[in-house]
């Protein structure tokens, strides 16, 4: 395999990672206000994801960093080409990235909830608006002979890329559904098991469609990939999984399901990276899009040396908050929406240990 | 209008720049000041260590989130504003991009999870760790976007492909590119000096109002500790990396001396009116400095200076018609509110050296009160730094390689980055307003919430507790 074609498959992975990890934070995110009643329970759905938001979002910025110096044509065109659609990606993660630290920080309910939104719409936005940029990809969009774009904000706003970020969109808040199943005890565990299998009915329904809008648009009546086949079911196991107390196996197919869609965009794609719908003789390529041979061993040196390593202390970070989170019981703090204190919490509220799969 | 969109291209970097760079020295200097308490904590186990790690830990905290958020906007930026300029370099510049992706930003993201959650979860040593990898991460974060931009003002380790664009082939000679170390050094300490000086600020304000004095005596003592080295050794650093640019970025330096033609011997213009542009080069020469120009940019008591004027029709050889002299009163200012912002912190730093030397930095309420409006200081001469570099480039995006002005997007318009910019300018102030409430109602009031933090958990406390 060339090393073009071994940078690009590298990218895939990342994107995978990004919205396999990032995908459940989007989910639980959007899902907060809905999964969380009370004040305690939407911080215990945002405390579920709280060691790790941070360190899943890196898989997006490696991606983008990843195109950049492996393909510098890549993300030239692709992020000159989205260019109002990324402005708006950047608010949404914005308002979204900061709620975390912030909103916890006044006792203040006009400022607590305010930061809630910020929340619930970024986690929206984003696999939607990211979602849309895939797919755009993959149907194209009008790209001249020098690489550049031709179109509008307007062009963007392809019918497949629309699905594709639908599509994301409902696969992410599956998945949130699944994890907070997977995350948290009692009331909040039930209303997340039933949020699973409703958003389950609509992913299966919804990823399908998709699928064959793929086939269509990679054109000439081809029969399904193992990828897309092996998607539709991982989403139809999660459906089914969803209300059952097998928590971590929902996750686990949630999880596979949004691996799988994204892997089907990549594979589709190969060996372009970005579609001209002008005229095919203007795609971008694994080729035309590449950078040197030099640079490019350098950081597969680089990349095999340490992405080892991150994926340890990422697994070890996942390992060390595994247990399952417990919003404080109601008759332990008879004010109304008061703050858990910390480290006052009834004993034995929690820290059932989770069956990780 | 291609020069308009040009010049909305470049307003929108430099501000999202200039914005993101007042949050990063923080990080990068109060990650490493709060692992040094924490390590004193672990050492002598006085829970006085442990609160103030905690209290500075939450400052720490609520600026990281907005230093993310709006590091993000800049590695778009390349892509999105610049894409002329990214399809150039990429084969150079994405390298060490990517590297810090992998080898920064996760440990960074991943440790900083791992130590705000693990509190009381993983044992005292293995979390003590954890702040290190955060200060290292940042640390090393710093270290990649600085090879990437030192690049810029000095290209190594490079040839031409058959296209005529730059690609790597050496990367060791960008880890010792002189720009890059010397830069790099430079940065680091202005870092360290943020966070000296943002810790003694909120302590020298405790101490001021008699409130916790002794927890805050501890951290105005660590704070100074850390910034009488750091601005000695910046001084000479920043003087050394003025010699490094003077040699290979001649037309910023002379741009910064405000020096039209050549001398030898040069003095320096310590203050000085007019003689900022082409059409107006003498200067009303306020105080003039036999000797200190020769002796700033090249070391040496009679050294010559090639002047603007000079430079100008050497490049105009080289490089063909153009004007290549950068904004000079940007550059004239920029390096004297360095130096002599630099200077009187350097004082700051020495008067609390004598203080807490005569056990009286609670006492002095003078020394407290400017202590705290010393907080100001790192951000402007921060902004500075940046503006001096970048500014000083111009006209080249790199140095040498490509101008500036061919190198933003095509296919994005004057309308889409005027939406842009005021789209992130609005949201920065925003987010600016909600870290600074946040920031100072922690600063003063934080105290007692770092206190029943840094208490022991009851032994039937249930885990885990809500952190966020």
């Amino acid at each position: 395999m060339q090393l073009h074609t071994v940078w690009f498959v590298i990218i895939a992975v990342f994107w995978i990672g990004f919205f396999v990890l990032e995908g459940f934070d989007f989910g639980v995110g959007a899902l907060h206000q809905v999964i969380g009643k009370s004040e305690d329970e939407r911080r215990v759905a945002i405390n579920t994801i709280g060691p790790w938001w941070d360190g899943n979002e890196v898989w997006l910025i490696v991606a983008g960093a990843a195109m950049f110096a492996a393909f510098p044509g890549w993300y030239a065109t692709m992020f000159s080409a989205l260019y109002l659609a990324l402005v708006l990606v950047l608010v949404a993660l914005f308002g979204r990235g900061v709620s975390f630290e912030y909103r916890g920080k006044r006792e203040d309910k006009r400022w607590r909830d305010g930061w809630s939104w910020a929340l619930t719409i970024g986690s929206v936005l984003l696999p939607l608006l990211i979602g849309v940029a895939l797919g755009d990809l993959l149907h194209g969009l009008p790209i001249n002979q020098n690489h550049d774009f031709t179109g509008n904000f307007f062009d963007l706003l392809t019918g497949y890329g629309l699905m594709t970020g639908v599509t994301m969109l409902a696969l992410c808040l599956l998945h949130g559904a699944t994890f907070l199943a997977l995350r948290t005890t009692g009331e909040m565990r039930d209303r997340a098991r039933a949020a699973g299998r409703t958003l389950g009915l609509v992913a299966i329904v919804i990823n399908i469609g998709w699928v064959i809008w793929t086939l269509v648009v990679i054109g000439g009546g081809t029969l399904p990939e193992p990828t897309q086949i092996f998607g539709v079911i991982a989403v139809i196991f999660a459906f089914v999984l969803a209300n059952t107390d097998s928590d971590g196996w929902a996750f686990l197919a949630s999880g596979f399901g949004i691996a799988a869609a994204i892997g089907q965009i990549f594979i589709s794609l190969y060996p372009n990276v970005m579609v001209s719908s002008t005229n095919h003789a203007y795609n971008l390529t694994v080729n035309n899009a590449a950078s040197g041979h030099y640079a490019l061993v350098v950081m597969t040196i680089v990349g095999v040396l340490f992405f080892p390593v991150v994926l340890l202390y990422q697994g070890w970070s996942f390992h060390v908050f595994r247990r399952r989170l417990t919003a404080p019981s109601a008759s332990a703090e008879p004010a109304g929406g008061a703050e858990p204190r910390r480290g006052a919490e009834p004993a034995g509220g929690g820290g059932q240990v989770a069956a990780p799969t | 209008m291609p020069g308009v969109t040009n010049d909305l291209a470049r307003w929108q970097f430099a501000t999202t720049s200039i914005y993101h760079f007042l949050f990063v020295p923080v990080t990068i200097g109060l990650a490493f000041l709060v692992a040094v308490l924490q390590t004193a904590w672990y050492r002598t186990d006085n829970p006085d260590y442990k609160r103030m790690t905690r209290f500075f830990g939450t400052l720490l905290l609520i600026n990281v989130a907005i230093g993310v958020v709006t590091g993000l906007v800049q590695e778009f930026e390349f892509g999105m504003n610049w894409s002329v300029y990214s399809r150039f370099v990429g084969g150079v510049f994405g390298a060490p991009l990517a590297m810090e992706g992998l080898l920064a930003f996760f440990l960074e993201s991943t440790f900083l999870g791992l130590w705000l959650f693990g509190w009381n979860r993983l044992p005292k040593r293995v979390h003590l760790a954890t702040i290190w990898a955060v200060a290292i991460g940042s640390m090393l974060s710093a270290m990649f976007i600085l090879i990437a931009n030192s690049w810029m003002q000095h290209p190594v380790g490079y040839k031409f492909n058959k296209a005529g664009d730059p690609v790597l082939n050496n990367v060791w000679a960008l880890f010792v590119n002189p720009t890059f170390v010397w830069g790099y050094a430079h940065v680091i300490l202005a870092s360290l000096i943020t966070g000296a000086l943002v810790m003694l600020a909120v302590s020298a304000w405790y101490l001021r109002k008699q409130q916790h004095v002794e927890s805050f005596h501890r951290t105005a003592k660590v704070a100074l500790i850390a910034l009488i080295p750091a601005i000695v050794i910046q001084l000479s650093v920043g003087n050394q990396l003025g010699v490094i640019e003077a040699h290979y970025q001649p037309m910023k330096i002379a741009a910064a001396e405000a020096q039209w033609n050549s001398c030898k011997p040069c003095s320096f213009s310590a203050l000085q009116f007019g003689g900022f542009s082409q059409s107006d080069q003498n200067a009303t020469q306020i105080i003039p400095i036999p000797h200190l120009l020769s002796v700033l940019a090249t070391g040496t008591w009679n050294g010559p200076v090639t002047g603007l004027n000079q430079l100008q029709t050497q490049y105009q050889k080289q490089y063909g018609p153009g004007d290549y002299i950068p904004n000079v009163a940007i550059q004239y200012w920029s390096m004297r509110v360095m130096a002599y912002l630099g200077s009187l912190v350097l004082l700051l730093a020495l008067w609390g050296g004598w203080l807490l030397h005569r056990r009286k930095v609670g006492s002095s309420r003078v020394f407290l009160t400017i202590a705290v409006w010393a907080v100001v200081t790192p951000f402007l001469m921060n902004t500075a730094g940046w503006l001096l570099t970048e500014s000083g480039r111009q006209p080249w995006i790199v140095q040498g390689l490509q101008k500036t002005a061919v190198a933003n997007s095509p296919s994005v318009s004057s309308t889409d980055i005027i939406i842009s910019l005021t789209v992130f300018v609005l949201s920065y102030i925003l987010l600016g307003a909600a870290d600074l409430i946040l920031m100072l109602r922690y600063s003063r009031h934080g105290f007692a919430q770092a206190d029943a933090e840094a208490a022991e958990p009851a032994a039937d406390a249930a885990e885990p507790v809500l952190t966020y």
